[in-house]
């Protein structure tokens, strides 16, 4: 039986043929935000494990830079809004079934935790540097002094953040593709491994780049491992799952998905991972490179072939 | 009180009266719509079928709009009705993909526009501008508990069927086939 659908009177912007609600912004806020919250939970863990020393770039670098990631992830959200002079209604109220509600809140946290954990190291980072006022010198004074207790609570709130960018898609009944419990786990992961990615490139010891390079390896070994999961799963569903499975074998994403996010993004960085830790010199940008890239282009793929998905009736 | 609308497939001719009359009801701005015709047609030559349904929110008692939204713009209303409170809506998007029935739209003037079953309009005695207008009364619309109202009348004579029921929304728009 052939059936066809015409809809009269309907030519909505963004909406009609197909869902085009939320373009570049929302994967680059998903992407910056798993990216802050891999950098803070390693540099959470390295600490509480008593080995900054050896772990410097995780530890003390690399943190540098997630107040700016998550400045820009927020200011990407910020150009996604439509009713942009209300954003402050977020914060007049707390939403518990709403994940955006979730996220804006614990980005409210962790925002401002990422700054005073950067600013605690900002001594040894600039030799010389002076706060100048005495009230900023009793403030660093207290973030050394309570440095595990707030890698403690940066560790749950990345973990938090990590597992939100993939639970802003997935408590989306209507969009079959990304509703699977599946995606929280699977961008917490894929935000932890581009989080090491963007750490080894930047540390200069052998030693650490090795053993960074080591949790990147398993951590990718389990992104491959849930992506199979959720392909599979998908298949063993209802008609509109399998429908927005075969985006991904033989449907339009095919290509994209297949060779920026499985081969270049994940297969092929492992591999020279892998090749590295047997003693092959591979200059470690390249893998790194193409973690990031691979993290960047999962969350567009996902996106914006999730808002062709849905329910037909 | 729960209000909801029950649309007669058989009698419904597409005209599109019903979404004229909302637009001009609501100042809808040009190019878009809150309430639209489709057209399914079945078959295949020369065994054809067509069925036509005005549709609209649906109004669901379980709305994924309302869960989503992070400021509570979103909300119900007395009767069911699933309203937007303009100046709370930050436009994030949201209750837009979370729509099964794709039934929300951004306004050009940033917030997020739907139907409201014209409650302005119930709140003076009046049927929704959809209803009062069409042409063939395919339309039907009341308060589902009471057992007198139109809906609930055209619904305990007649065979129905509800949109996408599988994704839990429990939608109140009942299509008579």
């Amino acid at each position: 039986m052939k059936e066809e659908l015409f809809v009269s009177g309907r030519h909505i912007p963004n909406i009609d043929p197909y869902l085009s609600i939320w373009h570049w912004e929302i994967p680059v806020y998903l992407f910056l935000g798993g990216l802050a919250a891999g950098i803070m939970f390693f540099a959470g863990l390295f600490l509480v494990l008593g080995r900054e020393k050896e772990m410097e770039t995780t530890v003390k670098r690399a943190p540098f830079l997630v107040p700016f990631a998550l400045v820009l992830g927020l200011l990407a959200l910020f150009l996604d809004l439509k009713h942009q002079l209300y954003f402050w209604r977020l914060y007049t109220t707390i939403r518990i079934e709403s994940p955006m509600s979730w996220g804006a809140w614990t980005l409210m946290l962790i925002t401002p935790l990422s700054i005073v954990w950067a600013a605690g190291y900002i001594k040894e980072a600039i030799p010389g540097w002076d706060w100048r006022f005495g009230i900023l010198k009793q403030f660093e004074a207290l973030v050394i002094k309570y440095r595990k207790h707030l890698a403690w609570a940066m560790m749950g709130l990345s973990l938090i953040l990590g597992v939100y960018t993939g639970i802003l898609l997935s408590a989306f009944n209507a969009r079959p593709l990304w509703n699977t419990s599946i995606l929280g786990p699977l961008f917490l992961v894929s935000g932890l491994s581009t989080g090491l990615a963007l750490t080894m490139w930047m540390s200069k010891s052998h030693s650490e780049r090795k053993l960074l390079s080591k949790i990147d390896i398993v951590l990718i070994g389990v992104e491959l491992f849930l992506i199979i999961h959720l392909l599979m799963g998908f298949l063993a569903a209802g008609m509109v799952q399998v429908e927005a499975a075969q985006l991904f074998l033989g449907g339009e994403f095919t290509v994209s998905f297949w060779v920026f996010v499985i081969i270049m993004g994940l297969a092929f960085p492992v591999t020279l991972e892998i090749l590295e830790l047997f003693g092959y010199k591979i200059p470690i940008w390249i893998p790194s490179l193409l973690i990031l890239f691979g993290g960047l282009m999962f969350r567009m793929i996902m996106v914006e072939a999730g808002q062709i998905t849905r329910f037909l009736y | 009180m729960r209000y909801a609308m029950a649309i007669d497939t058989a009698k419904c001719v597409g005209c599109g009266d019903c979404v004229v009359a909302c637009q001009t009801e609501n100042n809808v701005p040009v190019g878009y719509c809150r309430d639209w015709i489709v057209e399914n047609v079945s078959g295949s030559y020369p065994n054809v079928e067509i069925e036509l349904r005005s549709e609209r929110c649906n109004h669901c008692d379980n709305a994924p709009c309302v869960r989503c939204c992070p400021t509570g713009a979103s909300h119900i209303v007395e009767g069911g009705i699933v309203k937007v409170t303009h100046n709370e809506c930050i436009g994030c998007g949201a209750c837009i993909e979370s729509c099964p029935y794709d039934a929300r739209y951004s306004h050009p003037d940033g917030y997020v526009d739907k139907c409201t079953f014209c409650d302005h309009r119930l709140a003076k005695g009046q049927s929704t501008a959809c209803v009062s207008v069409c042409p063939t009364s395919c339309l039907y619309f009341g308060d589902l508990e009471d057992p007198n109202s139109e809906v609930s009348k055209a619904l305990k004579n007649r065979s129905w069927k509800v949109l996408a029921p599988e994704a839990g929304t429990k939608p109140q728009l009942y299509f008579l086939t």
